[in-house]
């Protein structure tokens, strides 16, 4: 993207011109005139929507992304990557030699191994291999490609966490999200480009800072939709104003504001006239989107709505279908925490029946809807967990693991990404990657691929360079694409 | 063979180029088909008897040999065994392979191959060439690959074994130079630059005009002189009523009463307008209004940010200094030295030690098991990369990591200017507001004795020495015994000074010293319960205010480059020093943080005034002459007014950096108090009003979108300075939020507590920035996000309550006369005619629809106690005010 295209459409005049192909200029400009009549309902206002989809660089396969980030750090050893070799040393200290450049986080090189207890089974023709606590991910073993070889450089949750949303350990860069919906715009217009759903224990690491939009004009910013009260803040009118109420008030707002355009003759005063008249499609797209009444009890049983367990998470991705059909960009679905330092069995299975199935639900639905092949599914976390047993020194706890950032797995499913294949491989103890290595910087030139966006072209000038979200790494993983 | 055997003078490099063609020399290992280095060169000699040719060989095998005759593996080839001749071994080499990244263009890694000096000295991560020792020297590794992930040269062909072999021998036999006196390297490039920001400011000539009698003051001679040269007629001067409101905006923040507007219209005086802007600039509130783009640039927030993101209670005690300094019109100079050094001013007081806050807003990790080392390294390169965009609007972070690609700004030079500030620690100084220590005196005994009383119910003293015996252990024998392991990062990383205090003996710590270590033993002790009585009998009792400060390091760590900004891999140890391309630090001052902030503000300074000048344009014009006000160097946006804004830079100097002497020259031009309206006839000519020929209409900034609400509906508490608010805000943005209660709610939005993981959700909609880097322009975004908030947030629709109450009780005449009342609060002029017609239109359908829906009246206007007010009347001027406070008008600067 040219730096300096894009800022003349952060301009707001030509902006305008942009967007609205200078059609709505035109309009304006005859009403300033005095020669036009006092516009009715909005018909001559431009479309000032700033995320009025773009075209890529290339023709992509995907067009949407939900990304589930399973913030915390879900053991991959005890779900994706099955390690029979650590079966050697359960219970024991590893010899130094095979530790020596080990960095973690809380505890030493010298911790004593755990060979999972999990049974791993294989599934689907591919015959990829999971483990018990995932039965329904399982079940799409042939549409997923999992990634075992997961790289990092962070080993602590925020800073992680950042890495794999935005490319870097601190803060204040745009995230993947942003990045997409200032590449792409967004197909939505009565809803925001860049959503970001919240559920579980906690909440995420690093907060808003996991969908920022950094540098980049707060417009392309992740609008998180709130679990309680209002998904988005003040969508619903206020107690005692009805749709009615509303309108009338917005109405008049609206012919003050055109009267006041026909004299200052600002185009900053269409933009915001278009503002409000977006804000009230919002306001009853809103509620639309939430209202599952029309969905049929097959798929809300397939994502376990009905479910206690399971309803706050099939809520969030049954949302995100709805997103996907209502053309919503990106869609980041957060679930702290899986940072299971100890009682690791327990904590692990918990999260894992909240999630499992209505992940498999989210995949089969948009698949039997045909959403996904144009849609990206990844699912993953910042980094992963160590073979090493933590027990945080307190006696009676039982057994967690370490955060480990040199291997950990991730998979992907629909646009552009071939499926039914587990890609990189780790050591017999999976402690490092000896095959197919894929760092995060990797991963993120890979997304951006599928969409049709190249990673080194992607730009955004600030504070005097021109800042990717790649920075100076990152190759498109071709083993992954279709 | 035959072929170098036919060789001719004159054409020895073709043949030769054709024998590497075809392949002949295919491999180091076929040593007994193709001669070795010194071997070929006796061949060359032998039949060209040419050290010119030979010259020629050299340089061509070095360019054309294949990558298969190179080096592989762990060995380093053999010294070349012969006696090196620089001009005809070395030399060319070097020119060839070497010295387009190290030479007297640029420096990559802050090292240079053309000079002796040069090799000698070494690059940013230390020696590279150690005479008599090729074995050892870092040049050899890097050309023989002995580290797979970095060798030299990073591109083209690597060296041959036989190149190796000769840089060997060179090493070996003393790093030989020829010429080495006559010919001193030509100077570093980043000392040499032509771009116009580096050269000091003069005063420029006033340039002539022909409309002189729109001149009002210097300014308007640059500006209507270019206008003229385009042939464009300034606009004609903004009304009454748009000027008082700009300026009130512009200067306070806060939008003029109907009676200022009422008196200004009134006051005929020629000199009327002065008189305002004197009014405006004296006003309490123009320090409000000018600490927040300060603020802006110093990252200020209310917390650590990162995930604990821990309430920094004491961070507003800066702010108040902020606004307190500049309603005194405290000098930009004192205002920079103290902010900068106050600490080290001679004698300093406790407010400049205060001012030093400034440098405290950077983000502080206390993530268990962090590296705090790690995050310090951030702040210190934080503030480096901070100083240089506000004060010298240079990109300095750029050259953390390598020289800076466009600036002449070298990454030696970076960590030289980090050197200031990696000597200076983070201090929390006591620092009450007057009238607050006598009350903390007063009951501060009986505080003590029963916090004394509760640490000894819960055997804190006993157990403490057990948990510090075990901590200092863990310290001493790490991986022992895991859990105090764990507990000592934790000290480490939630308190800034607590392993510091551990290793002391008791008997030796102040008693501030042992409350935080106590604190924290309670903190992850177990100690639930007692915990929750200490903060709840803390909240009972006065606290002395306390000021986050900085202050040097009495064991100041060395400054070291860092290669790829990595705080794992030091380079070079370095000395404070700032770049070369700008002046000297001056000699006779110890190189500290006190003389870097006198240089900065010293007259021959060719940035500082610059970039304070533009930046104040930009907030009084929408954008500055450079329209990159962090970036002056020499990617930077070309000046609109060079000439202007040199003139404004000198004068800010001989002023005495008097702020608002400047900002009264500048609101005074005609230039400032031009209509703001748009001209069709500038729309091709000048559509983002570069050249200034008519005024801009800026969308407030978000803390005054707040303001102008509570203003205009009487709600405001103007109270001044002091600490963050809570207002109400929907529940589950953030954790915990106790709200402000009675007044405090209705405070300016500067002081909205700013919490950087969790920001105030009406700031954030409205582009205030995110606290995480020196920000130094806002957006100015128009959303539907933004929309919502003015229609639907229960702060805003207070302020609609509140507005048409007061509408009700201030004028109890008829409809007419009430809307002309409430245009006059809220945009501060009458409305115009069409404008009445329509609010009368919106106020009849209203009373239609609530007497349809009468129930919706208590809803909007539940039963308060309010003298004479009819709630019935009161739902309907709700809708009204509604109206207003959402119209485009009513959040703009005309």
């Amino acid at each position: 993207m040219d730096f300096r295209k894009f800022h003349r459409i952060q301009t707001r005049r030509s902006f305008l011109d942009q967007c609205a192909g200078g059609l709505g200029t035109i309009a304006l400009w005859h009403l300033m005139e005095g020669e036009g009549r006092t516009a009715a309902a909005g018909e001559s206002l431009p479309d000032i929507n700033p995320l009025k989809p773009k075209a890529g660089h290339f023709t992509p396969k995907a067009k949407n992304v939900i990304f589930l980030f399973m913030e915390g750090a879900p053991s991959q050893l005890d779900l994706f990557d099955p390690k029979p070799g650590l079966g050697k040393y359960d219970g024991q200290s590893l010899p130094s030699s095979m530790t020596k450049d080990l960095k973690l986080a809380f505890i030493k090189p010298d911790a004593k191994v755990w060979a999972s207890p999990r049974v791993f089974t294989k599934h689907g023709q591919c015959g990829m291999e999971f483990s018990d606590y995932l039965p329904y991910t399982a079940d799409c073993a042939d549409d997923i490609c999992m990634i075992r070889s997961m790289v990092t450089d962070q080993f602590n949750h925020h800073p992680g966490q950042l890495m794999m949303t935005s490319g870097t350990n601190l803060l204040g860069r745009p995230s993947l999200g942003a990045w997409v919906t200032y590449g792409l715009g967004s197909e939505s217009k009565n809803l925001p480009g860049f959503v970001a759903l919240t559920s579980g224990a906690g909440s995420p690491g690093a907060g808003s800072g996991n969908w920022s939009s950094g540098f980049l004009p707060s417009v392309y910013q992740g609008v998180p939709f709130r679990n309680s009260g209002d998904p988005v803040l003040h969508l619903s009118n206020l107690s005692g104003i009805d749709v009615e109420d509303q309108r009338m008030t917005l109405d008049a707002i609206r012919d003050l504001n055109q009267q006041n355009f026909v004299r200052a003759g600002d185009i900053e005063i269409a933009s915001r006239i278009a503002s409000y008249e977006l804000a009230f499609r919002m306001q009853s797209a809103g509620p639309e989107l939430l209202d599952f009444s029309k969905e049929t009890p097959a798929t809300l049983e397939l994502y376990g709505i009905n479910n206690e367990v399971t309803r706050p998470f099939a809520t969030n991705c049954l949302l995100a279908r709805r997103m996907i059909e209502r053309g919503v960009r990106f869609i980041q679905i957060m679930h702290p925490t899986w940072d299971d330092h100890s009682d690791l069995n327990k904590k692990l299975k918990k999260n894992c029946d909240i999630t499992d199935r209505p992940t498999a639900a989210l995949l089969k639905d948009l698949k039997q809807r045909g959403l996904l092949d144009s849609t990206l599914l990844v699912w993953g976390s910042e980094f992963g967990r160590t073979p090493l047993i933590q027990t945080l020194g307190i006696a009676g706890e039982s057994w967690g693991r370490d955060h480990h950032p040199n291997a950990f797995t991730m998979w992907m499913a629909g646009g552009g990404i071939k499926p039914g294949q587990v890609v990189g491989k780790t050591d017999d103890l999976g402690f490092n990657v000896v095959e197919d290595r894929v760092h995060v910087h990797d991963l993120h030139a890979t997304i951006l691929h599928c969409l049709g966006l190249e990673h080194k072209r992607l730009t955004y000038r600030h504070m005097g360079r021109d800042f990717r979200l790649t920075d100076v790494e990152g190759q498109v993983v071709s083993k992954l694409l279709a | 063979m035959t072929q170098i055997l036919d060789l001719q003078p004159g054409t020895a490099t073709m043949h030769i180029a054709m024998l590497v063609v075809g392949g002949r020399f295919a491999s180091a290992e076929g040593a007994n088909l193709a001669p070795n280095g010194s071997e070929w060169r006796q061949i060359v000699k032998k039949h060209c008897l040419s050290a010119l040719l030979s010259v020629a060989l050299i340089q061509s095998s070095a360019s054309r040999l294949t990558s298969a005759q190179t080096v592989e593996g762990e060995k380093l080839p053999p010294t070349a065994k012969l006696q090196v001749e620089f001009r005809r071994d070395i030399e060319p080499l070097l020119k060839e392979k070497c010295q387009s990244c190290h030479g007297a263009e640029q420096q990559l890694s802050g090292f240079r191959l053309d000079s002796r000096s040069a090799v000698l000295s070494g690059g940013n991560s230390g020696v590279v060439v150690k005479p008599g020792n090729s074995q050892g020297s870092r040049l050899i590794h890097l050309v023989a690959g002995l580290n797979k992930e970095l060798r030299m040269p990073m591109t083209g062909d690597p060296l041959t074994a036989e190149q190796v072999g000769l840089l060997r021998a060179w090493i070996d036999q003393g790093v030989l130079w020829q010429d080495e006196s006559s010919k001193p390297p030509s100077p570093m490039l980043s000392s040499k630059s032509k771009h116009w920001a580096f050269a000091p400011p003069q005063r420029p000539k006033q340039p002539k005009v022909k409309n002189t009698t729109w001149v009002r003051n210097p300014i308007d001679s640059f500006v209507l002189a270019r206008l003229e040269k385009e042939g464009i007629t300034p606009s004609a001067e903004a009304d009454r009523e748009t000027l008082i409101r700009r300026l009130s905006l512009d200067l306070t923040g806060l939008p003029p009463s109907p009676d200022q507007v009422a008196e200004f219209l009134a006051d005929k005086r020629p000199d009327a307008y002065e008189r305002l802007v004197d009014q405006s600039l004296s006003s309490p509130h123009y320090g409000e209004k000018w600490a927040r783009p300060w603020l802006d640039l110093a990252r200020y927030a209310d917390s650590d940010g990162y995930e604990e993101d821990r309430i920094r209670p004491h961070a507003w005690r800066w702010r108040h200094w902020v606004i307190e300094a500049l309603n005194r019109n405290m000098p930009f100079d004192q205002f920079t030295t103290e902010q900068l050094a106050g600490d080290l001013l001679p004698n300093a007081t406790l407010e400049q030690r205060v001012a030093t806050g400034f440098h405290r807003n950077t983000l502080t990790n206390r993530e268990g098991g962090v590296n705090r080392e790690e995050f310090r390294t951030e702040q210190v390169i934080d503030r480096t990369a901070t100083t240089g965009s506000v004060w010298l609007g240079l990109t300095l972070g750029c050259a953390r990591c390598h020289d800076h690609k466009y600036d002449p700004v070298s990454q030696k030079e970076f960590y030289q200017m980090a050197a200031f500030f990696n000597t200076a620690r983070e201090i929390d100084l006591e620092a009450p507001l007057p009238a607050e220590r006598g009350p903390f005196l007063q009951r501060q005994p009986e505080y003590e004795k029963k916090r004394a009383t509760l640490l000894e119910e819960f055997k804190v003293a006993e157990l403490q020495v057990d948990w510090e015996k075990k901590l200092r252990a863990a310290a001493a024998h790490p991986g022992v015994d895991l859990g105090s392991d764990y507990q000592l990062n934790l000290v480490q990383v939630k308190t800034d000074t607590g392993e510091e205090i551990l290793m002391l003996p008791p008997e030796k710590r102040t008693a501030k010293q042992k409350k935080i270590l106590t604190d924290q033993f309670i903190r992850t002790g177990g100690f639930k319960e007692l915990n929750t009585r200490l903060n709840a009998l803390a909240e009972e009792y006065p606290a002395l205010t306390e000021a986050p400060a900085i202050a040097e390091n009495p064991r100041p760590p060395k400054t070291h480059i860092l290669i790829r900004g990595n705080f794992l891999t030091p380079g070079i140890e370095v000395e404070p020093d700032t770049p070369a391309v700008l002046p000297r630090l001056r000699s006779d001052s110890p190189p500290s943080r006190l003389t870097l902030a006198r240089w900065l503000v010293s007259r021959d300074n060719p940035l500082t005034a610059r970039v304070t000048m533009n930046r104040a344009w930009q907030e009084f014009f929408g954008r500055g002459f450079v329209d990159t006000p962090q970036d002056f160097g020499l990617r930077s946006s070309p000046p609109t007014h060079p000439e202007l804004l040199d003139w404004l830079a000198v004068e800010f100097m001989s002023s005495g950096w008097n702020v608002k002497a400047m900002h009264k020259r500048i609101v005074e031009s005609a230039t400032y108090r031009q209509a703001s309206n748009t001209r069709k006839d500038l729309e091709s000519k000048d559509p983002d009003n570069k050249l200034l020929a008519r005024q801009t209409r800026l969308r407030l900034p978000a803390e005054l979108v707040r303001d102008v609400a509570l203003a205009t509906s009487g709600l405001l508490n103007p109270v001044i300075g002091g600490k963050s608010i809570r207002p109400p805000q929907p529940a589950g943005v953030v954790g915990k939020w106790k709200e402000s209660e009675g007044a405090e709610r209705y405070r300016r939005g500067l002081y909205i507590l700013f919490q950087r993981r969790y920001p105030y959700p009406e700031l954030v909609t409205f582009d205030a920035p995110d606290s995480l880097n020196s920000c130094p322009r806002r957006d100015r975004s128009t959303t539907p996000l933004q929309a919502l908030t003015l229609l639907n947030d229960p702060v805003f629709f207070e302020a609609s309550q509140a507005l048409a109450v007061r509408l009700l009780q201030e004028k109890a005449g008829g409809e007419e006369e009430r809307i002309e009342h409430a245009y006059r609060l809220c945009l501060g002029r009458a409305p115009r005619p069409e404008e009445k017609e329509r609010m009368v239109q919106y106020l009849r359908q209203r009373k239609e629809l609530l007497a349809r829906k009468p129930e919706s009246v208590e809803k909007v206007f539940p039963a308060k106690a309010l003298d004479g007010v009819d709630p019935a009347e009161a739902a309907l001027w709700i809708g009204v005010s509604r109206v207003l406070l959402n119209l485009e008008e009513f959040i703009t600067r005309g």
